[in-house]
């Protein structure tokens, strides 16, 4: 019988030749990731096991991205005590303040995530990595402990829900808008306890970047896993960056699904979700008059290149509206240095935004950008729950770059093409 | 075993960020997540929770971000198991894996009103409103979980595999 992406990639981990939905694995991970917040209760967790080391020194990754720079001293304390755990472990891959961004930018920056591998992080968007042919997939710190003493971790193999895009984008429409219809078409718990499979010609002529912005929100339509399978634009991306050999697994022809879900992307607009679930979307025109406080942009979503891009593309020359704050969150230091090579900071700056160190800081509350009671916020991040940026009472909207840049220069939701004809 | 306790009741998508804010992950320490547990989407639930009570949600409870703080803080705040129709996936594995007693049942949930009293038989996957008299019967976990839970959570389980 044919096999789904995941079954192969999860196969392919275990010593079985062939799996299938319902049975339960316990499988090697080729890289274990965490946190400033989640890796404080694994390493409590791991010292409970009683192993000298980790399994691999080489295969720990940890970024301290979410509360820093410290936001404060408990902030502070957490970071001290992950740094001493990587240190007294010689662990590669801790990325310190300064080497740091955004994890979900950063690994695949860094060739740490590659097709074919199983990724499992402290961190709900690991599911990032599916866009590159991985599993990527998000666990809780005692998983993360666990396979850090182990080497692996228990799945049960899920059902998959394959989605066919077809049709040419309109103008303004990014992997973010497909991703956010989606969520919409299939609600935040669509894919319970399911992986997706993104397939057609339109995830074909998306970049990389917008592939891993879509994957990335697997996680709010409830799936396990969001796959790309690996093409030429993967393997042109990885070269000079794997840090591995790498194996690609596409899903057979008569691989079975649960469901095949078929979607025109040429009908779709810029779209929004409102508050407070990433379920909530519509089409931009018809988002009514939504006026704003802070448009951000950035984050493990849209913190890549070509979202600054876009973003500079609609502000440059222009000014941010006088009754907002327009945040800018550089996924990496690389993003970071690219956009200031191609003028972006500059744009930015000249607009009136504010441009920070890579965090995701405002995305969860944390720091860098927190909404007071009443507030509302158009943002590029992946969730718009209660609070989820601030006070139980703001109201944050998700939708694309070029929609939160646009939005910023009107001071309401807006359609890209009202700001640039 | 068999748990009785109240019911807290809740709809529908409750997520980590509402079981346990942002702001309050800069520590870790169990009466800090204890004292902050469903803050943002019950104030007063910190407050009036005793050991033994019982959450009982809608559909996937516990969704959104990876934070294991979400179940600990149920956890810490004394709560015997959370009953709801279905589960968020990462919350659902960090419950088994922290040792935090969840069931799957639709019809108890549907069947169960704030305050009501509920026993839970978690060897037999049962749930019983202690004020309607009727019984319910949960999705059994499959064996593998199973063993995790009867030793005690992941950590002893992979202890256990270790020696």
């Amino acid at each position: 019988m044919g096999m789904t992406m995941i079954e192969k990639i999860l196969a392919a981990h275990t010593d079985q030749t062939e799996l299938q939905a319902g049975d339960i694995v316990n499988a090697r991970v080729d890289m274990v990731l965490g946190n400033d917040i989640t890796t404080p209760v694994a390493i409590k967790e791991f010292n409970k096991i009683g192993v000298e080391t980790v399994f691999d020194k080489d295969r720990v990754v940890i970024v301290p991205d979410h509360f820093s720079p410290s936001k404060d001293i408990k902030a502070a304390e957490q970071i001290k005590f992950i740094r001493e755990f990587a240190r007294q472990h010689e662990l590669s891959n801790f990325f310190e303040i300064g080497q740091m961004g955004i994890e979900h930018v950063l690994l695949p920056e860094k060739g740490l995530a590659l097709p074919g591998e199983i990724i499992i992080g402290a961190d709900s968007h690991t599911c990032t990595y599916g866009a590159l042919g991985a599993l990527g997939t998000g666990v809780g710190s005692t998983d993360m402990a666990a396979a850090m003493a182990t080497g692996k971790a228990w799945f049960k193999v899920p059902p998959t829900i394959k989605i066919v895009y077809t049709g040419e984008l309109q103008p303004w429409v990014s992997g973010k808008d497909l991703i956010l219809y989606t969520i919409g078409k299939i609600g935040v718990d669509g894919a319970l306890y399911k992986a997706m499979e993104f397939t057609g010609e339109a995830i074909s002529n998306l970049s990389m970047d917008g592939r891993m912005t879509m994957s990335n929100m697997a996680i709010e339509a409830g799936g396990k896993a969001g796959l790309i399978a690996a093409d030429q634009k993967t393997e042109d991306y990885l070269k000079g960056r794997a840090v591995r050999d790498y194996t690609i697994y596409n899903a057979d022809s008569d691989a079975v699904y649960e469901e095949v879900i078929e979607i025109d992307v040429s009908q779709i607009e810029p779209q929004v979700a409102f508050p407070s679930l990433p379920e909530n979307t519509k089409g931009i025109s018809q988002a009514g008059e939504v006026k704003l406080d802070q448009s951000v942009i950035g984050s493990c979503t849209n913190g890549r290149i070509e979202d600054l891009r876009v973003a500079a593309k609609i502000l440059e020359g222009k000014k941010v509206h006088s009754d907002l704050r327009c945040l800018i969150f550089p996924g990496t230091q690389a993003i970071y240095k690219q956009a200031m090579a191609e003028g972006l900071m500059d744009i930015f700056i000249d607009a009136g935004a504010a441009v920070s160190t890579p965090t995701c800081g405002p995305c969860l509350g944390g720091h860098m950008g927190i909404l007071a009671k009443g507030e509302k916020a158009v943002s590029t991040t992946n969730r718009n729950f209660v609070g989820r940026m601030g006070s139980t009472e703001s109201e944050v909207y998700l939708a694309s770059p070029a929609v939160a840049a646009a939005s910023a220069i009107k001071g309401y939701l807006v359609a890209p093409e009202e700001v640039v004809k | 075993m068999i748990l009785q306790g109240k019911v807290f009741k809740y709809g529908d998508n409750v997520d980590t960020d509402v079981i346990i804010p942002a702001r309050y992950l800069n520590s870790s320490e169990p009466a800090n997540l204890a004292a902050h547990c469903m803050e943002d989407l019950d104030q007063d639930f910190a407050s009036q929770v005793e050991k033994g009570d019982i959450i009982v949600g809608g559909k996937n409870f516990g969704s959104g971000s990876s934070r294991e703080h979400a179940p600990l803080a149920i956890k810490y705040a004394g709560v015997a198991c959370v009953v709801a129709e279905s589960f968020a996936r990462i919350f659902y594995r960090n419950s088994i894996n922290i040792g935090l007693p969840i069931l799957e049942c639709p019809a108890a949930v549907q069947a169960t009103q704030a305050g009501d009293k509920l026993e839970v038989n978690l060897d037999q996957g049962t749930v019983k409103n202690l004020r309607t008299g009727e019984t319910f019967e949960a999705a059994p976990f499959p064996e593998f979980m199973q063993e995790i839970i009867a030793d005690g959570g992941l950590i002893e389980h992979i202890k256990k595999e270790l020696v």
